[in-house]
């Protein structure tokens, strides 16, 4: 190789990488669109706007809420797959919506794999409560009641395919009964009919049971340990059924992101959700907040796949 | 007396130079975006929410629950003046409110409007005072089959009530359910009728309906019609209302005030079912319904208090129970937990400086309001000097503007040229539009509750007579369809039809 070659390679790759760092700090130039894939006021909602004014001064731009609400999500993720990924366009999400999803539903354009999950922020055990005048009062009575009249129970959640649905075909499978899955569009309805006695009973978030926990009977919750908001429910875990629903939510982007703007967004994530005003905000809330990080993010993904794959196979579900 | 020490409480909170200008804001913003056709009071809340976050929560509450209410009183501002809803909640103005323009008396309409929906704002922050913990039982009591059977009623009221023919307007209110069809089945998922657009997946777009239906085909028949009407009746007299408006609006809008409050209660797109509702209520009441659609006072005053008035009840829920009614609430209840306000029962309770000075500030707010839109109402009639081939293409690009920046998308702008191009045909052979309005509207609310009402019965259709709420609903709305084959009643009906008809000859 002759030197004039050696010295423009080496200039070259001076040029690329001082180029890439520049991107790096270039980064963002303008404001992060964030493509909210549900309804203003719901879980998702909640958590970005609490985000909001942290990351905006970590960053140094706007960071603008957008709600692109549809088809469980999936109108969103549809959009934000095919988003130019320069960081600039990133959205929330929803585990295990976002796998099961493009597995179960016909309309789906989006792949799980499509995308890189920047950060868990929170996520929400999911609980069972009933109705105020239920006849249950316990987890156990609940069963039972369950079982002398079969299919009869009115169950509500949202959507199908999604962490409620889930939750209540593994109770139906653990507990051997049949129960009357209803569909809602969104938790809010979901809470309404539940304290309205529309409906008996319902597998639902930890943020909805803890709001309304005095105008209802919360019988058990989804975490490994209880809950410090709801220090009196005993989890499924303690009542012998081997079940942690649970959904989790936090921010991604388009996969072709390049990693240092990936890494940079990672950044500001982690430094708002360590937070400890942050923390308490969602605590109070009903949420079990976490930090994670890119890779901690794929890794708990990968495993809710691996999951939720074995729970869809235990219950025989089909390609809608 | 407890509630007078609760109302010295509010007021301490709220005389405040930060929660004043707070307040002032917030109805200023709200009057802007409530006379912007497209940009509703939801986008304005979602987008000044971040400002919020550095005052404490009350401050943050009175200024975004000012964008709602004071988006109410700017939406009948654009029906009235170029028939063109700034908010869903004001589509029914456009009937009588656009007509009394024609005539030269845009200044009384925009006027009862304005003191209609202070009445109503007063008297529906009277009753949050009041009766707001029992009345939130009552909201709940209405599950999915009464919802169902409610908005089926209110179908078949309007249906009823049209000034046309029956027929016409049963065939736009099934067209309009049918539209409301579209999009992603909210049980199953399956995608219907959208022929693989990912914009259609969320349903049709009740803005660009309404914009279209309203606002384009409104120009394009001006277009028509140009010679014969080259500028507006030349004076404008008296902007306000003179003592025959009063005494025609002031039943409407008590009427107006207390449905509105009631149907604020309920989850729901509650400002324009209230709207519709009042509407339907005032013809039917009326001693000349055949004056309703052109030109009434009363059909300005009665839809304009409800709405106003439905945005105090929306409140009820929120602060009672923790539940939004709809998504402007939605908003409020996030800006709650943000600021770490846990939503609930106790709320009152626990923070009485929050919910009375609030309730405060919606009071001073309403005078704001007031006091703001009367000496904005000169300036509102003058856009009507305007000549129209300056007008119209500025309307139609606002329409354009408004409905491209929801979402950004060229689909919806489509839809909305689509719906300008129907409407100005159904003008034509005098289908009636608020029907489909209305069916667009509650349509998939209407779906949804049947199937939920049917899922929790197990299939079994006798829910809807079982429950007795819901059972009077379904009466009622039996007798107004028969109603037509009862020799007496439906002999009323024509003969008002034809009085209708006799005076648009």
């Amino acid at each position: 190789m002759k030197k004039w070659q050696v010295a423009c390679l080496i200039f070259g790759f001076l040029l690329a990488i001082s180029s890439s760092v520049a991107n790096a700090q270039d980064f963002p130039k303008g404001p992060i669109n964030y493509l909210n894939p549900f309804n203003p006021g719901g879980e998702v909602d909640i958590a970005a706007r609490a985000m909001q004014p942290y990351l905006e001064k970590n960053l140094g731009v706007p960071f603008v809420i957008n709600y692109l609400p549809g088809a469980g999500g999936g109108l969103c993720w549809s959009k934000l797959a095919a988003a130019k990924p320069d960081g600039c366009t990133i959205g929330g999400f929803s585990i295990p919506h976002i796998i099961l999803q493009p597995i179960f539903m016909k309309d789906v354009t989006f792949k799980t794999d499509d995308f890189v999950i920047l950060s868990i922020v929170e996520y929400t055990p999911i609980g069972l409560g009933v109705k105020k005048d239920f006849k249950a009062n316990t987890f156990k009575e609940f069963i039972d009641y369950c079982k002398a009249n079969p299919g009869k129970v009115s169950c509500g959640g949202v959507g199908k395919f999604t962490g409620h649905h889930f939750a209540t075909l593994q109770f139906m499978k653990l507990a051997g009964v049949k129960v009357n899955y209803v569909t809602f569009t969104g938790t809010s309805q979901v809470q309404t009919a539940l304290l309205g006695g529309h409906i008996d009973a319902a597998f639902t978030n930890s943020s909805v049971l803890t709001t309304s926990k005095d105008q209802i009977k919360v019988l058990a919750i989804g975490s490994p340990k209880r809950m410090v908001q709801l220090p009196e429910i005993p989890t499924f875990e303690e009542l012998g059924y081997k079940m942690y629903p649970r959904i989790a939510r936090g921010a991604m982007g388009p996969k072709a992101i390049p990693k240092d703007i990936q890494k940079r967004l990672e950044k500001a994530f982690l430094e708002t959700i360590s937070k400890p005003e942050f923390i308490s905000k969602m605590e109070q809330a009903g949420f079990v907040p976490q930090v994670m990080g890119i890779e901690e993010s794929h890794k708990y993904l990968d495993m809710e796949v691996k999951e939720h794959m074995k729970l869809a196979q235990e219950f025989d579900l089909k390609k809608q | 007396m407890d509630i007078l020490s609760h109302i010295l409480l509010g007021a301490q909170v709220l005389f405040t130079p930060t929660n004043l200008v707070f307040c002032f804001l917030g109805v200023l913003m709200g009057t802007l975006v409530g006379v912007l056709p497209g940009l509703g009071p939801t986008a304005a809340i979602a987008l000044l929410l971040p400002n919020t976050f550095h005052v404490p929560p009350v401050t943050a509450i009175i200024m975004l629950a000012g964008i709602y209410y004071g988006a109410m009183y700017g939406g009948s501002t654009t029906s009235i003046l170029v028939n063109i809803p700034g908010e869903a909640a004001s589509v029914i103005t456009c009937l009588d409110g656009y007509q009394m323009a024609l005539k030269g008396r845009a200044g009384p309409a925009l006027g009862i409007a304005a003191f209609g929906s202070f009445i109503a704002g007063t008297i529906s922050v009277l009753g949050l005072m009041l009766v707001a913990p029992p009345l939130a039982k009552f909201a709940l009591a209405f599950g999915p089959p009464e919802f169902f059977s409610l908005m089926l009623m209110g179908i078949v009221v309007l249906i009823y009530l049209a000034s046309g023919s029956i027929l016409k307007a049963l065939m736009m209110a099934v067209f309009g359910l049918l539209l409301g069809t579209i999009g992603m089945d909210a049980i199953s998922g399956t995608q219907r009728l959208t022929f693989g657009v990912l914009e259609l997946a969320d349903g049709i777009g009740l803005i660009p309906a309404i914009m279209g239906l309203f606002g384009v085909a409104e120009v394009i028949s001006n277009v028509e019609e140009e010679i014969k009407r080259e500028i507006i009746p030349a004076k404008v007299k008296d902007l306000l209302p003179n003592l025959q408006d009063w005494k025609d609006s002031v039943w409407p809008i008590v009427r107006g005030s207390f449905l509105g409050f009631f149907i604020g209660i309920l989850p729901g797109p509650a400002p324009v079912i209230s709207a519709f509702t009042s509407y339907a209520v005032e013809k039917k009441l009326s001693r000349h319904p055949e004056k309703f659609g052109t030109g009434a006072i009363e059909g300005v005053a009665g839809p304009e208090s409800a709405n106003n008035s439905a945005t105090g009840g929306a409140f009820i829920p929120l602060f009672t129970l923790g539940i939004p009614a709809n998504s402007v609430i939605a908003i409020l209840l996030g800006a709650f937990m943000i600021h770490g306000i846990q939503p609930g029962p106790m709320l009152i309770s626990k923070y009485p400086d929050l919910f009375w000075g609030t309730i405060m500030s919606m009071y001073l707010g309403n005078v704001m309001l007031l006091i703001l839109n009367l000496p904005l109402i000169g300036l509102w009639v003058k856009v009507l000097k305007v000549p129209y081939p300056i007008l119209f293409p500025l309307i139609l690009l606002f329409c354009l503007v408004g409905v491209f920046s929801l979402n950004y998308s060229n689909v919806e702008v489509s839809l909305m040229i689509g719906f300008g191009v129907f409407g100005y045909l159904a003008r034509k052979f005098q289908f009636e539009m608020a029907p489909l309005v209305l069916a667009i509207v509650i349509g998939p609310m209407m779906e949804n509750n049947l199937r939920l009402a049917l899922t929790i019965s197990q299939g079994d259709p006798w829910i809807f007579i079982q429950k007795p709420i819901s059972a009077v609903f379904i009466v009622i709305s039996l007798v107004l369809l028969i109603s037509p084959f009862i020799p007496w009643l439906g002999k009323r009906r024509q003969k008002l039809r034809e009085k209708v008809e006799g005076e648009e000859v």
